[in-house]
């Protein structure tokens, strides 16, 4: 549904009373359009290590704009900041304190980056703080930012090299990453070759969306289709009138399946094998609600929304990851809520299976590691569907201005987030929970 | 009657004539009339079945070899109803198509005419199918005011058309429903079968208990998920809405005849034996064993043969929707087929009745030897092998919808067995009816 607050505060004289009366303004968020530059101007990477001018280069091969030091009054498309090299939190005066001057320089929509390594995966103390004060440093800025712009980080992973993090680096500059905001996307190594087709970045790719006949399944299967898949898109049998329309919409075919039925595994992938030959991506994106508070929980509401959102895709996944069908590279993309993080209020049941779908992605990443399949989850929070225009207009009303965005997301941030996920870009990430939803206060 | 010279064919072994396969097929789920698809076209409708094939099997913008349906009831501005239905889909808009109108039979000789064309390499792929409805039946004015209104379109001055109007009386306002009545008897369907219903004394218990397994075999299969990939819903139906999973013997035992009521014999036909009117669309992808390897699609299974026959039923030589009894054995022979060859029957239930009676003739020595010309009974049919998925009586029978239904349901059954032979056997009025023979695919 549309915002209307955000219609109306970006449109004539409504704008200018909500600034002198302190309300929230929303801004017409930057998102990914066909052959629209990658960020609204210049690029700036500070740090002055090596692996911050390797990073430059690499920008530069983009055709971009680069930066190494602000320019007085030059509006800017995004500011990178080279962090990985950090072994005391004293060396995060210097390039934080250069990357707030330069704040007031960037452009509406810009975008904040900084790369960094895991404070886990260090034993020093001091090395550790300094890593992990990153995280305090980034949340902040986007809570600070106005006009769309958003700030994320990337984690690289040690002995991972600089340009490992260049696909996500892509995503978090482009219009494709709206909506993800305040978040941190770790990055490894993949040692594979990651340079893709950036307009079709899934072509000859054959994907399952489940969920697929409205909202946002549809939405997915709509941007997998634009980067080039082919889509089998899945919903019950008795959703099959829409899957049907969202089929013919994107040159796909539909599938109508429980997918909670004992066959679903085998069935989605004879359709794919018969039809495609082999199953590059599967996106687990089924899921139903039944709130009530657990005081008034009975085993029917329970029971369905556990089976539906997280035990088909355990059981799917078993099968699949145990199938030649699926490919050696195939990548596995699950919806997982910020309910399932922050907890939600009537919930319980939901929460519990979308908590649980998070546990699942970290330990089968785990176990995925180093054989060139990955699996992700992509986390929304508040995205306005048919589902959210549902809830009472109060409660829709503080859920969109909760975020630091100050508004909801759009199905498609959701989509877009999980297309990145399973593009070529994304093959060093793998166990990562990346939330869609504009940092929201809610899970934060 | 049956044709010996013609003796066993060899086109299955011709090398000039190649398989037409059965890929699939699609429906919308079957209304009765007056509901949920009251206010739908037989384009919509046949428009949303081929929409739902099309998303089935990723057929978005091909270009079909032709498609080919048609309805019983149907518009005069629908003469291109297909073609219209093409239009309107997500097929490629330079697919061609064409109508058939064979009564009850059309569904069927879309899938027949097609496969032929298939086979003799003139087309790769073709969609068969049909559609009714009998909510959005065509009402026609009466003859008196039809002749008014054209000589008066073709009249020049205002005395002329003046007096061409003085013509018009009351009663030529009055319109003309459609009616399932025969054109040359004024009987109705169900009087015709009432007739043959009582000639093979065929009891009301048989009828009942056909019409229950009808139901029963309908809602199972439902259960067990055979139709989620042959039904996609419409309208919001997302079932067969004529399907009663809880009926029972005392159920259908409770209703009053409705046909044969003026006949000797005690009348035992009661709309929980016939077939309600209905609304609905099915089709089915057709294409030969190239077309599907190449786009990497399911073949479920060969059509063989097939075969038409019309019986005199105007001066009562043989009952309205007996002719696919005389269309059998003549097809089997063609095909040195008996029916202990078959592992499934698909015997379209325009009325309990129809099937019995059929049933009955074939097993009947002296009506095979006297009547077919045999040399004795054709044979039994395996009850347990008859319409095991459900047929019209439960599920309903939009017309021409009632062949794609047969066909589509017929090999995917076949498929799913992995070996075989199917038998199709429908009725038609006029005195009309078509056999044919569906084989699975050797794994």
């Amino acid at each position: 549904m549309t915002d209307k607050y955000l219609t109306l505060v970006n449109s004539g004289p409504a704008g200018k009373v909500a600034r002198k009366l302190g309300l929230p303004k929303p801004a017409v968020l930057r998102r990914y359009r066909h052959g629209a530059p990658l960020v609204p101007g210049p690029l700036l990477v500070l740090g002055s290590t090596a692996a911050a001018d390797s990073l430059a280069t690499e920008l530069l091969g983009w055709d971009q704009d680069v930066r190494r030091h602000a320019r007085p009054g030059e509006k800017l498309g995004a500011i990178v900041v080279v962090l990985e090299h950090l072994a005391d939190p004293g060396e995060l005066a210097a390039p934080v304190l250069e990357l707030g001057q330069a704040l007031r320089q960037l452009e509406r929509g810009g975008r904040i980056v900084t790369v960094s390594r895991p404070a886990r995966e260090t034993a020093n103390p001091a090395e550790a703080a300094a890593r992990q004060g990153v995280d305090g440093i980034v949340r902040s800025i986007g809570r600070e930012l106005r006009a769309g712009a958003t700030a994320n980080g990337i984690v690289l992973r040690d002995g991972a090299p600089i340009t490992a993090a260049a696909g996500t680096l892509r995503f978090l500059l482009s219009g494709k990453s709206a909506f993800v905001n305040g978040q941190f996307i770790t990055v490894g190594d993949a040692g594979q070759d990651a340079t893709q087709d950036e307009d079709r970045p899934l072509q000859g790719q054959t994907a399952v969306v489940t969920g697929a006949a409205r909202g946002i399944g549809a939405e997915i299967a709509a941007v997998l289709s634009r980067d080039g898949a082919s889509v089998v898109v899945v919903d019950v049998p008795a959703a099959g009138e829409q899957l049907a329309a969202v089929a013919n919409r994107i040159g796909g075919t539909a599938l109508q399946l429980d997918i909670t039925a004992d066959d679903a595994a085998a069935r989605i992938l004879d359709h794919v094998q018969q039809r495609y030959g082999s199953l590059d991506l599967l996106v687990h994106n089924a899921g139903i609600t039944r709130d009530k508070l657990l005081a008034n929980m009975d085993s029917a509401r329970w029971n369905s929304v556990l089976a539906v959102n997280l035990a088909s895709q355990l059981r799917v996944n078993e099968s699949l990851l145990a199938s030649d069908v699926f490919a050696a590279s195939g990548r596995i993309v699950c919806l997982a809520s910020t309910s399932g993080i922050a907890g939600n209020r009537g919930q319980s049941n939901y929460a519990a299976s979308k908590a649980g779908v998070i546990g699942m992605v970290r330990s089968t990443g785990s176990s995925l590691e180093g054989t060139g399949r990955t699996i992700n989850a992509v986390a929304p929070g508040f995205i306005e569907t048919e589902m959210t225009a549902r809830m009472p207009f109060a409660t829709r009303e503080v859920a969109r201005r909760l975020s630091s965005l100050q508004q909801g997301g759009q199905p498609i941030d959701v989509a877009e987030a999980i297309a990145f996920l399973a593009s070529p870009a994304a093959a060093g990430v793998n166990g990562e929970v990346v939330r869609v939803c504009g940092q929201s206060l809610v899970g934060a | 009657m049956v044709d010996q010279a013609a003796g066993q064919r060899s086109a299955q072994s011709s090398p000039s004539v190649r398989n037409a396969v059965v890929i699939g097929g699609n429906r919308i789920p079957f209304a009765r009339s007056g509901g949920p698809y009251a206010y739908s076209s037989n384009k919509d409708m046949l428009t949303a079945a081929l929409d739902g094939l099309v998303a089935r099997f990723g057929l978005q913008g091909e270009r079909i070899g032709e498609v080919a349906a048609g309805a019983v009831l149907k518009h005069s501005r629908d003469f291109n109803l297909t073609r219209e239905a093409v239009l309107g889909s997500a097929l490629a808009a330079d697919t061609p198509a064409y109508d058939v109108q064979q009564a009850c039979a059309t569904g069927l000789e879309t899938v027949i005419g097609l496969a032929n064309k298939i086979k003799l390499g003139q087309i790769e792929s073709g969609i068969a199918g049909g559609v009714d409805s009998a909510s959005d039946a065509p009402i026609a004015v009466s003859e008196g005011l039809r002749r008014v209104l054209l000589d008066l379109s073709r009249a020049k001055t205002t005395p002329q058309k003046l007096s061409i109007l003085r013509r018009l009386r009351p009663r030529d306002l009055a319109p003309n429903a459609p009616t399932t009545g025969e054109p040359r008897t004024g009987l109705s369907m169900g009087e015709h079968q009432a007739i043959t219903t009582a000639r093979w004394e065929i009891s009301r218990e048989a009828q009942d208990e056909l019409a229950l397994n009808s139901h029963h075999n309908l809602a199972a299969a439902y259960e067990r998920g055979f139709f989620s990939d042959l039904v996609t819903p419409y309208r919001g139906v997302t079932r067969d809405a004529n399907v009663r999973a809880d009926t029972s013997m005392e159920k259908l035992g409770k209703l009053k005849p409705v046909f044969g009521k003026d006949l000797d014999a005690p009348p035992t036909m009661t709309a929980g034996n016939s077939t309600p009117l209905t609304d609905g669309a099915a089709t089915v992808l057709l294409g030969s064993e190239d077309y599907a390897r190449r786009n990497n699609l399911p073949m479920l299974a060969n059509v063989v043969d097939a075969e038409a026959a019309a019986v005199d039923f105007v001066h009562g030589a043989e009952g309205l929707l007996m002719a696919p009894v005389y269309a059998m054995p003549r097809m089997l022979q063609r095909n040195g087929l008996t029916f202990d060859d078959f592992d499934f029957f698909e015997i379209h239930e325009a009325f309990a009745g129809t099937v019995l009676s059929s049933l009955a003739a074939w097993e009947n020595e002296d009506f095979c030897r006297n009547t077919l010309g045999l040399d004795g009974a054709l044979g039994k049919v395996d009850r347990s092998k008859l319409n095991v998925n459900g047929s019209s009586l439960a599920a309903g029978h939009p017309f021409a919808a009632t062949g794609g239904r047969i066909v589509a349901s017929l090999a995917k059954a076949l498929a799913e067995k992995g070996s075989g032979r199917g038998l199709i056997s429908v009725c038609a009025a006029g005195g009309m009816g078509v056999v044919a023979i569906l084989e699975a695919r050797e794994k």
